[in-house]
This record gives C-alpha cells, structure tokens and sequence, in this order.
C-alpha cells in the first residue's frame, strides 16, 4: 500500500506546484520602487509644449500616474475605464505619454477620449527607465507625500480598480 | 484576345513591380530604423557586453540584455552606455537598474534572506534525497538480516539428511 501511496502523494504535490505555476504571471514583477518615493521628472507638457510640469508639482494631493502610448495596443483596452473613471472625478489622472510621436499621441486621444487632468511627454523613455517601466501600459498610484503606494503592469481592469485601486485611494485620501 | 490577355499581363506585372519597389522602399526604412550607432568605443562596448550578458531583458525574460532585440534593451544598453561613459562603476550601473527594477533583471540572484530558498533548496532537497536513501538502505538490511534467521530444529534434520544423500551418490 505504503509503495504505491508514497509517489502517488508525490506526484500529487508536484501537478499542485505545476498546477499554481501556470496560473501566474511571469510579467507581474514586483516593483522595488513601491512605497519608495516618486523618482522626481520634470518633462513637457503635451498639448501645450512651453509648459512642463515638475513631480514636486502635485504633493499634497493623491494621483495616478499613466504610462500610455499611441503605438501600445494594450492601451486601447484600459482606455475606456481610464475614461469611465475620470468621469467619475475621484482621482487626477496624469498620463506618461512614452516615447510617441506628438501628432499621433494627440490623434490617439482625439480618437478613443482623453481622461487625462494632463499628458506629459516622455520621448526618450529617460523617465521611463526611472520609473522602472518595461511593458506599456503601467500605472502608478502615488500619495500626497509623493510616496508610490501601488504599481500595475498591463491594462487596468475593473476588478483591479474595484479590489484594489480605488479602496486604495479612499484610503490615501481620508 | 490577345491584346486583352497582353494587356492583363502587363498590369499585373506592374502590379508585382509596384509590389517590388514597395518592398524594397520598406526594407530601406526598416535599415534606416534599425541602424544601430556602430560602436564608436570598442572597449567600452565590450565593457557593456560583459555587463548586460548577466542582466536579464524584462520584455523577453530569458533572454538577456546584450542579446535581445526588443526595444527595451535597447534602451537598456543606452543607459548603460551613458553611465559608462560618466564612468560609473559596474557595481554603480548594477545598483541603478536593481532599484529601478528589482533582483529580477538580475541573472544571478544575490544572496539575501529573501533568497534563501533558492539558494539552499536544492541542497536541502539533495541532502534528503541522501538521507532517505541511506534509512531505507539501512531497514532493508535489517529485514534481510531478520530473514536470514537459522534454521528450526527439523529443517536442520531434514537439510542434513539431504546432504548425505547427495554425498552417498
């Protein structure tokens, strides 16, 4: 009994660790810039290129940093929530336009909405690397101390802003 | 007929001509886009190949950064070019990216406490494979021994009886 229960009961571990092994992601990396501060930018403006707009510029208040481009066909998944939410006038969405074109970036948001309090601009993908950015879309929540408290790879989903992002920023705001 | 046949002929040879130049149009500006600045520094390139070959490329996760093409390593590798350039060390370039981007860009994963499984699973995994081999080697043993108990007072009569037989023959 004991001969054949002993690989039975391993092999039953091992399809288990198989098992949860498919269900990851390999693309959910852990970020070691969470609950570290925001890495300070100062870029230009989208819309109008004389202005720029610094990170000092929004602390003290809860905001949510988009990284977004025109040529990102993931984008254009998230975009209708990104849009759903703004509307909802809950959070400042600032959006990490990264190495686009201009002309097509503005296209893009004439085309699918802008939900966006602002675009910056980030051709060279310089801020990008600072902010460990390696797969478009990614999105930040950082705090009124410009503490990043929250970083997701990919398109936001409902459920990642209902389970997670919006309880979040309550809780920040309050 | 025939001229209608000839003239079909010839436009769709225009056709593949267009085709043609097009093609060889998109193939100019894919070089023109790929055309990757020609290392002005051999040794410095060298430098950033040795130290990209153990970084890994994020995009394409098993691939490194010196080999892969995405776009992200290219990026990376310019990075890691400029900083070489302002003469930052290895170790700085290294601690650089691992802020930015976690243990996990790097190939070989440091030695934490975080790591630890890592590490010393195989070898706690190795060590009791060993261990367990040697218990059952060692209970083996004693069940054969049990076995080998001497024979009952009738067995030995009876084997006894069976060699004189044979040596009678």
């Amino acid at each position: 009994m004991m001969r054949f229960l002993l690989p039975l009961v391993a092999f039953v571990i091992l399809v288990i660790f198989l098992g949860v092994g498919l269900t990851l992601n390999p693309r959910q990396v852990p970020s070691p810039l969470v609950d570290k501060p925001a890495p300070a930018f100062r870029l230009q403006q989208l819309y109008d290129t004389s202005k720029t707009l610094s990170s000092e510029e929004n602390l003290g208040k809860v905001w949510m940093l988009n990284v977004w481009a025109s040529w990102c066909v993931a984008c254009r998944d998230e975009h209708p929530i990104l849009v759903e939410l703004s509307k909802l006038g809950i959070v400042p969405i600032y959006g990490l336009n990264y190495k686009d074109q201009r002309d097509t970036a503005m296209q893009w948001l004439k085309q699918f909405g802008n939900p966006y309090e602002m675009s910056i601009v980030d051709a060279d993908g310089k801020v990008g690397i600072d902010y460990g950015v390696y797969g478009v879309p990614e999105t930040y929540v950082i705090d009124k101390q410009g503490i990043i408290r929250y970083k997701h790879i990919g398109p936001v989903t409902v459920e990642s802003l209902k389970n997670k992002i919006l309880p979040l920023i309550q809780e920040l705001k309050g | 007929m025939m001229k209608r046949l000839i003239h079909t002929q010839i436009s769709s040879l225009k056709h593949y001509l267009m085709v043609l130049i097009l093609s060889f149009m998109s193939l100019q500006g894919y070089a023109a886009t790929e055309a990757v600045p020609v290392a002005e520094d051999l040794e410095l390139e060298k430098r950033l190949v040795d130290l990209a070959e153990n970084l890994r490329c994020l995009v394409c996760q098993n691939e490194s950064l010196a080999a892969s093409r995405a776009d992200f390593a290219n990026d990376m590798r310019r990075e890691i070019r400029e900083q070489m350039r302002m003469n930052k060390s290895d170790e700085e370039i290294v601690e650089f990216l691992v802020a930015r981007y976690g243990d996990f860009i790097l190939f070989n994963p440091p030695f934490k406490s975080t790591t630890w499984l890592l590490w010393f699973g195989p070898f706690t995994l190795f060590l009791g494979g060993g261990a367990a081999l040697i218990f059952y080697l060692r209970r083996r043993r004693i069940q054969i021994n049990e076995k080998d108990s001497p024979l009952t007072e009738s067995q030995r009569l009876r084997a006894e009886s069976l060699i004189k037989e044979i040596n009678k023959d």
